[in-house]
């Protein structure tokens, strides 16, 4: 399935509320600090099938409160190469942020009638999440441009490094 | 309008007057890495600048794989090491104990300050009347280069708490029973502060562990206004502050009322710490392992309460007990007055200070199929080890009843 920066298409996996950053990544892989050697243990705990199975841009589902839990960004990092964009009702607050600076695409709307193995289509320049197996259109919640941004850089070292070649301040752009 | 004190705080750091919702880029005060979430924050750091902002405003600590338990471990600290003395930085290494505590305890966080720890229980510090919350690594390294990161001021929480705690009765016992209340999504993105009578009786450690559990209800930090037991604390440690701020009589809140007086031990059953139940709904329950330690009640007094209970009593026969004092301080102050006697006499294992079982990622790890009974924050699937295993989260007042009895105690009868 494509991914690009813009336009997302992928199968979705399907969770439920509060999954935890110790369920996304045990704490044992801690010592890791690869996208590539964490994805190998994603969700080893409560979808040991996961790993092996993940087809690049396949979408995370959740519910309410994704990403609870540790501060650890290896949660997002072990997500990031092969997952297109997590959708979820609601996010952690450090989860969210930690997937934003590294470039992984996390966006919130209504997922309650989303299915496991659904595909969904997300155009994050439109604003819209198209449901294809349900043949139903869901509503997003924009981000604001200062995160759609950094996410259009493909994560926050990234814009800020770009910033630094265009000579402007990082204060100028982190705040609009 | 008047201010909450998240907001007075994020204001100072912006430089300018700010109120909950707006977006504002701030001036961090300090900053703490650890071997788990260092190595990451490091690599960013030198992909967008040569130097850390300010070597006296970073501290580094490795706490969660003391000693190092891996070679992977080793490699890690290692890394980490090089580049506290490429930077001069204060690297307290593995000797100090587990972060929140030695930053606090050694005065590295003062009432007023903006503080980021790459560690989500970051916000126990806000028992000394600082604004401090975890962040990632990549957010890290950013503020490591820069000094200064993007927030969003949070609306606040206020948690009035009256009343008296009965015996055996303690702050951990009041923030399950709030995290019970409110869920874990209860507070997502707010400062919870905590006031009310209860909380101005209470000692920095007590209030260490209420806001040290803000993170497992959503918190973006947990605050309680600096007071005379405040300046007490810092004072003893020679350490000065601003002891008077405070949220303003008209500032937005949320506002909470809890009675202490008509709180009981409670307990949070598998697998989410919002599955609070007094202890008596679980009395009997098998378990395995009994842990006492961790930053939220791994201090001097959450050893005392723990050891008025074990003295002269033995760990009961298939338990296995393990203390972890949060600190070298907090296990010398153990020591000297016998509790660590205590603690061994009774048949359990007395560890050097770390984050210890915890993690699940070094060791006293529970097998399949095994229930621990945990002093500490979090009894998500898989977090003390074996994803079939259970965890309990309680007390150490209720963990020490409960090795004695081999079986989920209630403290007050003992």
């Amino acid at each position: 399935m494509a991914r690009s920066k813009a336009h997302i298409t992928g199968r979705v996996w399907k969770f439920g509320d509060n999954v935890d950053t110790d369920a996304i990544i045990p704490g044992k892989y801690l010592v890791l600090n690869s996208s590539k050697d964490l994805a190998k243990h994603a969700f080893e705990n409560v979808r040991p099938n996961f790993a092996s199975q993940v087809i690049k841009g396949d979408i995370i589902v959740g519910g309410e409160n994704f990403g609870c839990g540790s501060s650890r960004e290896h949660a997002p990092l072990a997500l990031k190469d092969n997952v297109g964009i997590v959708l979820a009702r609601s996010f952690a607050r450090i989860f969210f942020r930690n997937a934003i600076d590294i470039g992984l695409p996390v966006v919130e709307c209504d997922t309650t009638e989303i299915e496991d193995g659904d595909i969904i289509h997300v155009d994050l320049e439109a604003g819209k999440i198209y449901n294809e197996t349900q043949n139903k259109e869901i509503q997003m919640t924009p981000f604001p441009q200062f995160i759609k941004n950094i996410i259009d850089a493909g994560g926050l070292v990234q814009y800020i490094k770009n910033a630094q070649l265009e000579g402007r301040e990082q204060r100028e752009l982190e705040i609009d | 309008m008047g201010q909450t004190i998240a907001e007075k705080i994020l204001s100072r750091s912006a430089g300018r007057a700010v109120a909950a919702g707006e977006f504002v880029e701030a001036a961090i005060d300090v900053a703490m890495i650890h071997d788990i979430t260092g190595p990451l924050a490091v690599k960013t750091l030198y992909e967008i600048a040569d130097r850390v902002w300010d070597r006296t405003k970073v501290i580094m600590l490795f706490d969660h794989q003391v000693p190092a338990d891996s070679i992977d471990a080793a490699v890690n600290h290692l890394e980490l090491r090089k580049f506290a003395q490429r930077e001069g930085i204060l690297n307290y290494d593995v000797q100090e104990g587990v972060c929140h505590q030695v930053m606090v305890e050694k005065g590295h966080v003062l009432p007023g300050e903006l503080v980021i720890g790459a560690d989500s229980h970051t916000c126990t510090y806000g028992a000394v009347g600082a604004f401090a919350t975890g962040v990632g690594s990549t957010d890290m390294g950013v503020a490591l280069a820069s000094g200064r990161l993007w927030f969003k001021v949070p609306e606040t929480i206020a948690f009035d708490i009256g009343g008296k705690l009965a015996r055996r009765v303690y702050a951990k016992d009041i923030i399950l029973t709030i995290i019970g209340d409110v869920g874990v999504n209860g507070a997502t993105y707010k400062a919870c502060e905590f006031d009310g009578e209860t909380v101005a009786h209470m000692d920095i450690a007590n209030r260490m562990t209420l806001c040290n559990m803000a993170v497992e209800m959503g918190g973006k930090t947990g605050i309680v206004a600096p007071d005379k037991a405040t300046a007490a604390f810092l004072e003893e440690r020679s350490f000065d502050g601003d002891f008077t701020l405070g949220s303003d009589e008209d500032a937005t809140k949320v506002l909470r009322r809890y009675n202490a007086s008509e709180m009981v031990p409670m307990v949070a059953k598998p697998h989410q710490v919002d599955n609070v139940v007094p202890v008596t709904d679980v009395e009997g329950q098998h378990i395995d392992q009994v842990f006492i330690g961790s930053c939220t009640n791994g201090r001097y007094e959450d050893l005392k309460a723990a050891a008025e209970l074990l003295k002269g009593e033995s760990v009961a026969r298939g338990v296995r007990m393990i203390v972890i004092p949060a600190s070298r301080t907090e296990f010398q102050r153990a020591l000297k007055t016998g509790l660590i006697d205590i603690f061994t006499a009774s048949g359990a294992l007395v560890e050097a200070p770390c984050c210890g079982p915890c993690m699940g990622g070094s060791f006293g790890i529970l097998g399949p199929g095994e229930v621990g009974l945990s002093t500490s924050n979090r009894n998500f699937v898989g977090r003390q080890g074996s994803p079939l295993a259970s965890v309990y989260l309680c007390s150490p007042a209720t963990a020490a009843a409960s090795a004695i009895d081999g079986v989920i105690a209630d403290p007050r009868t003992h």
